[in-house]
């Protein structure tokens, strides 16, 4: 089965001044649909560069990224937001809902977004927030929300658009240890249950166990020499038992 | 669509005001200004459009209607015997001084005609009738300018160039562009008010009769009448308006005026828009993100800004209906007639467009890549 997102030999140079700065180098890697990868590594090592370059946010200096089968790598800039809303659902840091409008009508605006008609759309938000859990917030406003309750939206939101891709940049950081662990059942279970490949930037060790594979970037590389990377990795291994890319070894000993 | 744009604007009531209140105030402004302009340009021929005539016969190269230079009033018969002429009537408008009570003097510009001919009589009388100037000698003033001529009610008498004037009448609304009130007599009073030879006239008007081609009685008058020009009420309401407006600079520095209004009101419009726009540049980001092509963006910023060019301009008008109204009663007039109150909405409209589309550039050039950093 093709992944639903392949990159290789990915490399993305940030201009600065005369000189440049090389965010990502020769990255290789594979998801798989159904799958949950967490990219772990130090601030600056490239996590979010990666990221964004999977998400046609950014575009790659060089290499090849492929999303559901589609090289996305050499289209314009101005295709790259059809690709977005095609393939990949993206949870933020800090939720970016849009304050103004209710739980429902943020979850609407993507369903908009694909020209669903109105009635339509608000009886899948209903759908989509009964589902995870909030479906008596639908009026309320984000400020009246807790931090699970609008990553929860969030979570919504991003699967209103139906993608296979779900890309979360720190979903868990702004949550506390409770809220983002319920926050993690939730991702989890879109890649396990619903056959999304879902990638993770994390910094938060108390939630690498919901991780089938964990990719580790250091200086703008998939750390270690190997590339098990773009390897098809089991789901439901304990979590001592899932290997640790980028480490020397195979048990799961990340220093975040 | 779920309504983003009126959400953005209704949410945040302050920021909501600080919008409204900048697109209110250009509003005002211009209408303000622009009202001055078309007020000043008016009054500069009010005497001319409401005189009721057809052709203006002046003396050769009067620039304007102050401008008169007295010509024989002989010419009178000649041009009645104009085929096509129905009526013709003398005018005298002339400068003198009208003497108040205290003994002081004040600038007077004498408009002195047949009161039984509907040719230069006085109009919009709140108090006594244009026939009472055929009363001993009779007055008719603007209640604009009681005061300054010292005025208080009618059958008041005063001296104008060493003759009595008694006040009979006011009228509402016939300003006059330079500091001279107008004060409407009969012909002949107006001569003597004026010291004008008893055989002279300023103006004589000419109504055309009924069917009467106004270019071949014009080109009639001309023909048979020598020494004297001949103008349409436009031609000479037109030239005495650029004389006032533009040749003197009095309406160049108003018409200045409107312009900075415009632009001030567009700079004032823009940076409360961009404002706006630029607090909710992390949603638009979003959006971007989310995959919504720039039309989507487009749209949902236009939409703000045409809600607001609404509100503002319905609220604007409110405030500018109050402003001109408050001016009928002072010594400048500010004129908001329907069309400039039907184009100040697309005045309103653009600027607040064009301030958006300053701002959708911006916005266009947001890195969605912004949403990642926290």
């Amino acid at each position: 089965m093709k992944p639903a997102i392949a990159v290789r030999q990915l490399t993305k140079a940030y201009a600065e001044g005369s000189a440049g700065t090389l965010a990502l180098s020769g990255v290789d890697l594979d998801v798989h649909a159904g799958e949950l990868l967490m990219l772990v590594g130090p601030s600056g090592s490239g996590k979010t560069t990666l990221l964004s370059i999977m998400g046609c946010i950014l575009t790659a200096t060089s290499g090849s990224v492929r999303l559901a089968g589609r090289e996305v790598s050499t289209l314009r800039e101005k295709e790259l937001p059809a690709i977005r809303l095609e393939h990949v659902g993206f949870v933020f840091q800090g939720f970016n809902l849009f304050p103004t409008l209710t739980a429902g009508e943020n979850v609407e605006l993507m369903l908009d977004l694909k020209k669903v008609p109105a009635a339509k759309a608000k009886k899948r938000a209903h759908e989509l927030l009964d589902q995870i859990g909030i479906g008596d917030k639908y009026d309320a406003f984000p400020s009246d929300l807790s931090g699970g309750q609008k990553q929860r939206v969030a979570i919504a939101r991003a699967l209103a658009g139906d993608p296979g891709i779900i890309l979360a940049d720190e979903p868990t950081a702004a949550l506390d240890s409770h809220t983002g662990r319920n926050v993690m059942k939730q991702m989890t279970e879109l890649a396990h249950r619903r056959g999304r490949a879902v990638v993770i930037v994390t910094h938060d060790s108390r939630v690498l166990d919901f991780a089938d594979r964990i990719v580790k970037i250091e200086d703008g590389t998939i750390a270690a020499g190997s590339l098990p990377a773009i390897a098809q990795m089991p789901n439901k291994l304990p979590i001592h038992d899932r290997p640790v890319y980028g480490m020397a070894g195979a048990r799961l000993e990340v220093t975040l | 669509m779920p309504p983003l744009a009126q959400r953005n604007l209704f949410h945040d009531k302050v920021r909501l005001t600080v919008t409204l209140t900048g697109i209110v105030f250009a509003v005002v402004l211009i209408v303000v200004e622009l009202g001055l302009f078309f007020g000043f340009t008016v009054t500069t021929s009010n005497l001319i459009d409401h005189a009721g005539a057809d052709l203006w016969i002046t003396s050769p190269k009067v620039p304007y209607v102050e401008m008169g230079v007295p010509f024989s009033e002989r010419k009178l018969n000649q041009i009645r015997a104009v085929p096509g002429v129905g009526d013709a009537q003398k005018l005298v408008a002339q400068w003198t001084q009208w003497k108040l009570h205290d003994g002081s003097q004040e600038s007077v510009q004498i408009v002195g005609a047949n009161p039984d001919s509907p040719l230069g009589r006085p109009w919009n009388l709140v108090e006594g009738r244009a026939e009472d100037l055929k009363d001993p000698d009779a007055v008719i003033l603007d209640e604009i300018y009681k005061q300054k001529l010292g005025v208080s009610r009618v059958g008041e008498v005063f001296e104008v160039r060493g003759h009595r004037a008694r006040v009979v009448g006011f009228t509402r609304g016939i300003r006059s562009f330079t500091t001279s009130p107008y004060v409407f007599s009969t012909f002949k009073h107006g001569q003597d008010f004026t010291g004008m030879r008893e055989d002279q006239t300023t103006y004589i008007l000419v109504k055309a009769a009924p069917g009467a081609d106004l270019k071949q009685v014009r080109r009639g008058i001309l023909s048979q009448v020598r020494n004297v020009d001949v103008y349409t009420t436009t031609e000479f309401s037109h030239m005495t308006r650029f004389y006032w407006m533009f040749t003197t600079g009095a309406g160049v520095a108003v018409l200045i005026a409107a312009v900075l209004g415009l632009v001030v009101g567009f700079v004032v419009v823009a940076q409360t828009i961009y404002a706006t726009t630029m607090d909710h540049v992390r949603e638009f980001g979003t959006l971007k993100a989310m995959g919504a092509p720039n039309s989507y963006v487009y749209k949902v910023i236009m939409k703000q800004a045409g809600i607001s060019a609404v509100i503002g301009y319905v609220l604007g008008m409110i405030v500018s209906v109050f402003v001109v109204h408050a001016s009928q009663k002072g010594g400048a007039a500010i004129l908001m007639p329907m069309p400039m109150a039907v184009g100040m909405f697309f005045v309103t409209l653009t600027m607040c467009v064009g301030a958006a589309l300053v701002s959708i550039n911006k916005v266009m050039r947001i890195d969605p890549a912004m949403v990642f950093k926290g």
